[in-house]
């Protein structure tokens, strides 16, 4: 990010035409960084030998043969945590949008009540969850 | 927007991408060899085995690429790229110096950045369900359930620091800095950092790719380009956290040099931080699955919303 073209001034995304600019560079970084990993696999494609044997296809399993299917039956203990990070996590969403205007003039006290409103709840929720066990491993 | 210009940008942030990786990389070898009193290695390249990751690249570019049998074949190697991109794409939003000194200022930067990186954790997913072993399924398994946990502290930490300086701006934080953030944002920088750590997969957090349970989770039959990706995303994904860190909670490029020199700042406060990040590699042992659930939810996700409270209080008394 030293080189050359970063050192000159960035377009400010909060004027003019530049919003759209920003996830514009985005999508073509995205397009660098797809054709970088296409060179890098064809070249891999060009250099490496190819030598299959059956016995090298098959699924590791710490050398002997495998057991069953790979797609095995697994007890998810954790998915508890799936549904109270969607909780969670949509919560704490609304805290970006909040957090750029709960200082400026005209909120102040008012909109600090609210976030401890805000945290209570988080914060209830948590202990709900813990108290209910989930947080256990069991 | 000139899109010479443009481009120029995102080839140096690729360039960035490629090589401070294997910087932190050679860091880490000769640093965990030295804390645990050995050598490292010493012979590619000659002074000091400076260009053993650059072997070890050529190695992995001229290996046979093997897809099992039983795999699903299109996501297996999909999956790689999948980890790789989202930190390159991320790269492009953290400022690095003065005066617009970034690859391209976002606006929602914060969002973007927490939004993006957590797309890399889907490769971890895809490799453990695309590999159809037992192993890598346990291990992606591991890699959804740590990113679930782990996502939401970092989000309310970063939260934390958006609320400081009114603004969801990378660039817009810089220059909100001042040095007393640092100790007014301390628990939010180690919620971050402990998060980050534990999103990399970095040990004590390393439990879905843990050796001696489940091999390597996600990535046991991957071999050739496709596991050096899985690595390079790794270290990616390092030089991604340890640059927002810095620039969240340790003032980037702020420092008392002038500010023509504020690169180099970042970059030093981004080797101090990966020094740490190999340093705690070498010093913990691992968790064991549900002590790292545990750690999250009743340890960083209360300390991250105490600091959101902390945050509230003092920006509202300091700006009234």
């Amino acid at each position: 990010m030293e080189g050359p073209g970063a050192a000159a001034l960035a377009a400010d995304p909060t004027m003019g035409s530049g919003y759209f600019d920003a996830y514009a560079a985005i999508g073509l970084l995205a397009v660098v960084g797809v054709l970088f990993v296409a060179v890098a696999f064809s070249a891999n494609r060009l250099l490496r030998p190819v030598i299959y044997s059956p016995e090298k296809l098959l699924t590791y399993e710490c050398g002997v043969d495998p057991v069953g299917e790979g797609w095995a039956h697994t007890q998810i203990r954790y998915y508890i945590y799936a549904f109270l990070y969607v909780i969670f996590a949509v919560d704490a969403i609304y805290l970006f949008p909040w957090a750029t205007v709960f200082a400026a003039a005209g909120y102040g006290a008012g909109t600090l009540v609210e976030m401890f409103v805000f945290l209570g709840f988080l914060a209830v929720g948590l202990l709900y969850a813990w108290k209910k066990g989930v947080l256990e491993w069991t | 927007m000139n899109l010479l210009d443009t481009l120029l940008r995102c080839v140096a942030v690729l360039v960035v991408f490629l090589v401070l990786p294997l910087v932190i990389g050679q860091t880490e070898h000769k640093v965990m060899a030295h804390m645990q009193g050995r050598l490292g290695p010493m012979y590619a390249g000659g002074f000091h085995g400076w260009a053993q990751l650059v072997a070890d690249g050529v190695k992995f570019a001229q290996k046979e690429d093997v897809v099992p049998a039983g795999a699903d074949r299109r996501v297996f190697q999909l999956a790689p790229a999948v980890a790789l991109l989202p930190y390159l794409v991320v790269l492009l939003a953290v400022p690095v110096g003065p005066h617009g000194l970034v690859g391209q200022a976002v606006d929602a930067g914060i969002f973007f950045v927490l939004a993006v990186m957590g797309i890399g954790v889907l490769g971890s997913l895809m490799a453990g369900w695309a590999s159809a072993n037992k192993f890598s399924l346990l291990g992606g398994l591991r890699t959804a359930a740590q990113l679930m946990s782990y996502e939401l502290p970092m989000l309310l930490a970063a939260a934390s620091v958006a609320m400081a300086a009114g603004t969801a701006s990378l660039t817009g934080i810089m220059d909100a800095f001042h040095w007393w953030w640092v100790p007014w944002q301390a628990i939010g920088a180690f919620v971050f950092f402990t998060a980050g750590l534990a999103e990399l997969q970095r040990p004590p957090f390393d439990m879905p790719v843990a050796d001696s349970e489940i091999i390597f989770g996600a990535y046991t039959e991957y071999t050739g380009i496709r596991f050096a990706f899985f690595l390079l995303s790794e270290y990616g994904g390092i030089l991604v956290l340890c640059a927002l860190t810095s620039v969240l909670f340790l003032g980037g490029w702020h420092g008392p040099l002038p500010d023509s020199l504020g690169w180099l700042w970042t970059l030093l406060k981004i080797f101090a931080l990966a020094f740490v990040v190999i340093w705690a590699r070498v010093t913990f042992p691992r968790l064991r699955e549900d002590q790292l659930m545990r750690f999250a939810w009743t340890v960083l996700i209360p300390l991250a919303l105490l600091q959101l409270a902390l945050t509230g209080v003092i920006k509202v008394a300091i700006s009234q």
